[in-house]
This record gives structure tokens, C-alpha cells and sequence, in this order.
């Protein structure tokens, strides 16, 4: 008789998730799904608003990344509109990423895994989350909060507003920036810097007490993608696509983004309200590919910046090839954010970053725009068709986490068969399953930007639907 | 004094008020020994449980896994707070309320699907034909409006729930802040 059990909610991701996992008659683990319980539909109602509105409307579709959004947005409606945006503005947005990155992995790495990390897998699960972290190791905790604030606190210098901000416009931005808030911006750099450097260390040298999750936290060959700049290295805001094979071999190279539909198409499984990205020259679902921080690490040919260059050098040589195991994000992200104040140090210092020529105008001269960014989960894809006024018709996103459905499905049952003994589910069999989930720091809100249900519980069920354990 | 259960959760929302309330920063330190979080998304724990004092509720109704999770809430939770525009007012995701659920689920299975189109049905809630806001379906004694509302108001929030005081936020946030 097959069991299956389900847990839910996922804890410590964004969003609503829940795994289901299915045993065969023998007691075995035969099969593992992450559903998604979350859609909201903004590919739909967006019909009819002008197309001016949707980086606003877009935020709300994560709170953890509405700069992603927002910047992906605007860049549709350059698009539409037919601007050349100005270089300043270009830039200008270029730092305001560098901010949402630094927050954002931030907030994964030390709000949403460092309880596992530092803490431990097995530890209390009623200490294992960050005000425990404060407790047990309040110098990592407050470094955690410092760094995430100093994110913040760079996307309210230049946009007004920590979470859902106006500035990012189409045609560039709508203020230029301040000498003062420049210098302020300087100035946490050391700082910054510091706190990312010594969190590096001590990850690094934890690597030791991770085998286990490291071999089994989907740790297989897929592709990988992410955008490129014209040297092929990383690039989170312009860049084309990049696509690579498990052995590292580049398969698609320099895509223009806006020819996205060639090389991506978009299965629905029954079982979930995220799409399971694929691509498509491999067909479905042989065409499982991957994008976040590792992926891109993968992908590029370096970094460009001096520190991470040397970070990302050490990354690579973890393995000969592109890394395989998604553990590996949570390094992978330390050295982004790494790379982020870096950029935003040497952005900062351009002599026009002052300058008022910050914004394009124009009417809507074409009917379709698509914009494409790095947001810190993974590529992420607007796709907005208007009308003669400018208002919308038609919108597509494919947001960040859900390129990698098809690999946090996998990586869900490589861990579960691994960790699961019996007919009980355990505790750390439990965290194990969920902390593959939060390697890949899904952005589940994003994923589906459409309606949406609540978190993960686990269940196990038998073959017949009966309840057999619950947590 | 014994600390203050509090949960926080998000229905159909973006995960911004919660983003919002992260960016009270170090005040996190100031206050942590004087709650204890029992639920949410931050910490691990797989089931609501009873005898909460303060539930921070982010989030409109939207699917029938919502409404059973907020009746529980209100059950086990002495103050329930509607945290941010989206359960105040279901705000962005009550924009789908315009159409019909069958062509919004269309729009994202079938029309924009190039694999295996269908709308999913397995294991996944039920997306009830209007969202709507928290107070529609029980009892609410706190509203905090904003998009997100400012971590200050949530600071302030919080320091005066610990004091045993209801606070008016009238002039501290307001809708779409």
C-alpha cells in the first residue's frame, strides 16, 4: 500500500508552497512534488490599465523584490514607447539593483537559511529562525540585520521608499540623484563590505559540516541561464542570454531577450499553480534548466569586479564544470552581493551620475514591449502588449523562481529519498526537505503573480487518501 | 512578564508588510525578549496554535484554503490586526475581481501555457470568485492600512500592543502609503 505524505507550510520562503511526497509499496520514496497554492492573476488584470501603471501594479507582486518588477516593467515600456533611455538613468537604475540585491540575498541568507546554517538542520525548530539566531549568535544576527538595512536604506535614497517605490519610470527615472545621498551611500561601503567579506569566511569555512546536503541538495546536471554582458560576464539590468550545458559548454549566446518565446516555453502541471518553465529545444521536460545566483555564477565568464572576481574564481574550482548542487546558492549569493557593492562603489563615482538627464519621453509608438532583468532569484521576463491609448491587452511574466520549477521538484525528491526512512516523518527528514526548497530562495508570490493559496504543511498519506502522520 | 505570542501570516499578498515589519532593523534586537513568535513565515512551525495574544494577518481572501486559515486564526488569536492594504481592502489582488475566475485562470494555464495547457486542480486551493478583504469573513480588531505601511508605524505598533495599549495609527500610515 503507497503512503504519501504532505507537508505544509514550507516554512522560511516566500510565499505559499507545499510538498507532497509519495511512497511505493515497499516503503520507498517513488515520487516528491512542490505545489504552488498561490495565483493572483496579473497577467490578467492588468487588461485595460495604462501601460504607465504596471511598474507600480507590478511591485505588489513581491515585496521582497519590487525593484526586480518594477525594473523589468519599465524596460517593457521603454520598449513601447521607443525611447533610448539616457545613460545617467541607465546607470542610475544599474544602482538601484545593486540595492535589491544586497537586501534581498541578505534577507535570504541570514533572515531565511542562516537558522539552518548556523544553527544546525536538527536544531529545536522552535529556536530555528532569527530572533534564535540573535540569541545563540547575536554578532552574525546583527551583521544579518545591518547589511539587509543597508540595502533598504539605498533603495529609499533613491527612490523615496524601501518596499513599492516610484522612481523607475518609463523612459528612464523621475529624480536624478543627490550629492548628498551619494556621499551617504559612500560611505556604508567599508561597512558593507566588511560584513560580507567575514560572513564569507565563516561560510566557506563551515562548508565542512554540509556534505550531506551539498551531495543531495539538487545535485544533478541540468542547463543553466542567465544574462550576460557583451564580455560574457555577469550582468543583472542590460545583458542578453546566456544558456549552458551541465559540462559548461555555452548552447545559446547572446540572445536578445526579446526573442525569449524561442527558447523558453511554459508547461502547466495539474498539481500546481507554478509553470514549469522548460527549454524548448530539449522539449519538455528534458529541457529542465536553472537560473539564481549559482546558475549565474555558472554561466558567466566572470564577475568584473575585482573582490568577487576573486570569490567567483574559488566558487568555480569548488568543481570542474558548471556546480551542480543548489546548496551552492547560498554561497553564490554572498559573492553577489559582494559584486553589488562593488558596482554601486564604482557607479557612485562616475562623474555624470549627478547629472539631470535622467528621462525620456514619449507617446506609445509601438503596440508590444518585453523587458528582461536578473532579479536576485533568477531571470526574470515581462512581456506587455497595449492598445492604440497605451492601455493594456495582453501581459506574460515569467518570474525569476519559476525558470527553476522543474529543478526544486527534483531537487524535493533527491532529498526526500535520501532522508526519509519509514513511515514517519521526522524532523530533520521534515527540514532537510523544506531546506532544499530554501536553497533556491523561491520567490513564490513572483512564481506566480497569480492568485494564490497558502503555505506548505507535510501530510502522509496512504494509497487511499487516509491521513496516516501529520506534522 | 511573560513575553507576548505573536503570529504573523500572509494570505494573498505579496509578502511586503512583512518586509515592512523587518525594516523595524536593529529594533528587532530591542524587542525580541519581549515576544515570542509562535507562527509565520519566518519561523517553524507547521501548525497555528491556540492561545495567540497578537496576530499580524497580511493579505486578502482569495481561495478557500484562506478562509479556513483565517476562521482558525480568529478561533485561536485574541488580536487579530488587518496587516497592509491587501487585507484592509484586498487592494491589488482584488483587482481580479473584474473578471471572471474561469479567464483569469485562462490567461495563465492555456493562453499563455505552450506545454500541456490545463488549469490546475490537484492538490491546489480553489480560487473563490471574489477577493476580499479580511473583515469580510471574521471579526478584525485593528487596522493597519499601507502599502506596506511604514516600519515605523509597525514599530510603534508593536511597542504599544506590548504596553497593553490599542494605538490609533490615524496619522502614522494611511492607505497606499
Amino acid at each position: 500500500m503507497s503512503q504519501q505524505f504532505i507537508i505544509e507550510p514550507v516554512s522560511r520562503i516566500e510565499g505559499h508552497g507545499k510538498i507532497t511526497i509519495t511512497l511505493d509499496d515497499e516503503g520507498r520514496v517513488s515520487d516528491a512534488k512542490l505545489h504552488v497554492t498561490q495565483y493572483r492573476g496579473f497577467e490578467k488584470f492588468c487588461e485595460g490599465r495604462p501601460y504607465s501603471e504596471m511598474p507600480s501594479l507590478v511591485e505588489r507582486i513581491c515585496g521582497i523584490c519590487p525593484v526586480s518588477h518594477s525594473l523589468a516593467s519599465v524596460k517593457a515600456c521603454d520598449a513601447i514607447l521607443g525611447v533610448q533611455v539616457p545613460e545617467t538613468a541607465v546607470k542610475l537604475r544599474r544602482l538601484l539593483n545593486c540595492g535589491e540585491f544586497i537586501q534581498s540575498h541578505a534577507l535570504s541568507f541570514f533572515y531565511l537559511s542562516s537558522p539552518d546554517l548556523l544553527l544546525g538542520m536538527d536544531s529545536d525548530p522552535a529556536n530555528r529562525n532569527i530572533l534564535g539566531v540573535l540569541k545563540a549568535n547575536p554578532s552574525v544576527a546583527r551583521d544579518g540585520i545591518r547589511l539587509r538595512k543597508i540595502g533598504q536604506q539605498i533603495i529609499e535614497w533613491f527612490a523615496g521608499k524601501r518596499i513599492h517605490p516610484s522612481w523607475v519610470v518609463p523612459g528612464g527615472v523621475n529624480a536624478p540623484l543627490s550629492a548628498e545621498h551619494r556621499e551617504n551611500m559612500l560611505a556604508m561601503v567599508p561597512e558593507a563590505l566588511d560584513i560580507v567579506q567575514r560572513t564569507l569566511t565563516l561560510f566557506k569555512q563551515s562548508l565542512e559540516n554540509y556534505r550531506e546536503e551539498i551531495r543531495t541538495f539538487a545535485n544533478f546536471p541540468t542547463y543553466f541561464m542567465g544574462l550576460v554582458n557583451l564580455q560574457g560576464n555577469l550582468e543583472h539590468v542590460e545583458g542578453k542570454l546566456r544558456f549552458i550545458d551541465a559540462k559548461g559548454n555555452i548552447v545559446a549566446d547572446q540572445v536578445d531577450p526579446i526573442r525569449y518565446q524561442e527558447y523558453i516555453g511554459e508547461a502547466v502541471e495539474e498539481y500546481s499553480y507554478l509553470k514549469s518553465p522548460y527549454y524548448k529545444p530539449l522539449g519538455y521536460p528534458e529541457g529542465i534548466y536553472r537560473v539564481g545566483p549559482a546558475a549565474r555564477l555558472n554561466v558567466c565568464n566572470g564577475c568584473g569586479t575585482p573582490l568577487a572576481d576573486q570569490e567567483w574564481a574559488e566558487f568555480r574550482s569548488l568543481e570542474r564544470g558548471p556546480v551542480m548542487s543548489s546548496f551552492y546558492n547560498h554561497y553564490a549569493r554572498l559573492i553577489e552581493i559582494l559584486y553589488s557593492i562593488e558596482v554601486l562603489e564604482r557607479l557612485l563615482q562616475d562623474p555624470d551620475i549627478l547629472s539631470t538627464r535622467i528621462r525620456a519621453f514619449a507617446r506609445p509608438n509601438y503596440s508590444e514591449g518585453i523587458g528582461v532583468v536578473e532579479a536576485p532569484r533568477g531571470t526574470l521576463f515581462h512581456h506587455y502588449k497595449v492598445d492604440e491609448y497605451g492601455l493594456m491587452t495582453w501581459a506574460n511574466m515569467i518570474v525569476a523562481t519559476g525558470n527553476n520549477n522543474l529543478a526544486m521538484n527534483r531537487g524535493v525528491l533527491q532529498v526526500a529519498k535520501r532522508f526519509i526512512n519509514g513511515t514517519t516523518l521526522t524532523d530533520p527528514a521534515i527540514n532537510r526537505i523544506q531546506a532544499v526548497v530554501r536553497a533556491f530562495d523561491p520567490c513564490l508570490s513572483c512564481s506566480t503573480h497569480v492568485l494564490g493559496g497558502p503555505a506548505a504543511s507535510i501530510q502522509l498519506l496512504a494509497a487511499d487518501g487516509k491521513v496516516l502522520d501529520e506534522v | 512578564m511573560s513575553k507576548a505570542r505573536i503570529a504573523t501570516t500572509w494570505l494573498d499578498g505579496c509578502s511586503g508588510c512583512h518586509m515592512s515589519l523587518l525594516d523595524i532593523d536593529e529594533r528587532l534586537v530591542d524587542i525580541a525578549d519581549q515576544i515570542e513568535l509562535v507562527y509565520g513565515p519566518l519561523v517553524d512551525a507547521l501548525e497555528y496554535p491556540e492561545a495567540v495574544d497578537i496576530a499580524l494577518v497580511e493579505g486578502a481572501v482569495s481561495n478557500d484554503e484562506d478562509v479556513k486559515k483565517i476562521r482558525l486564526i480568529r478561533e485561536r488569536t485574541k488580536i487579530l490586526i488587518s496587516f497592509g492594504d491587501c487585507a484592509v481592502t484586498s487592494n491589488v489582488p482584488g483587482m481580479r475581481n473584474e473578471f471572471r475566475v474561469e479567464d483569469v485562470l485562462k490567461r495563465g494555464y492555456e493562453e499563455n501555457a505552450s506545454c500541456h495547457a490545463q488549469i490546475p486542480k490537484q492538490g491546489v486551493p480553489h480560487l473563490m470568485p471574489y477577493v476580499r478583504p479580511v473583515h469580510e469573513y471574521v471579526k478584525v480588531d485593528l487596522f493597519v492600512p499601507g502599502c506596506p505601511p511604514p516600519a515605523d508605524a509597525i514599530f510603534f505598533l508593536i511597542s504599544e500592543l506590548l504596553q497593553g495599549r490599542i494605538p490609533d495609527l490615524s496619522n502614522k500610515t494611511r492607505f497606499g502609503a
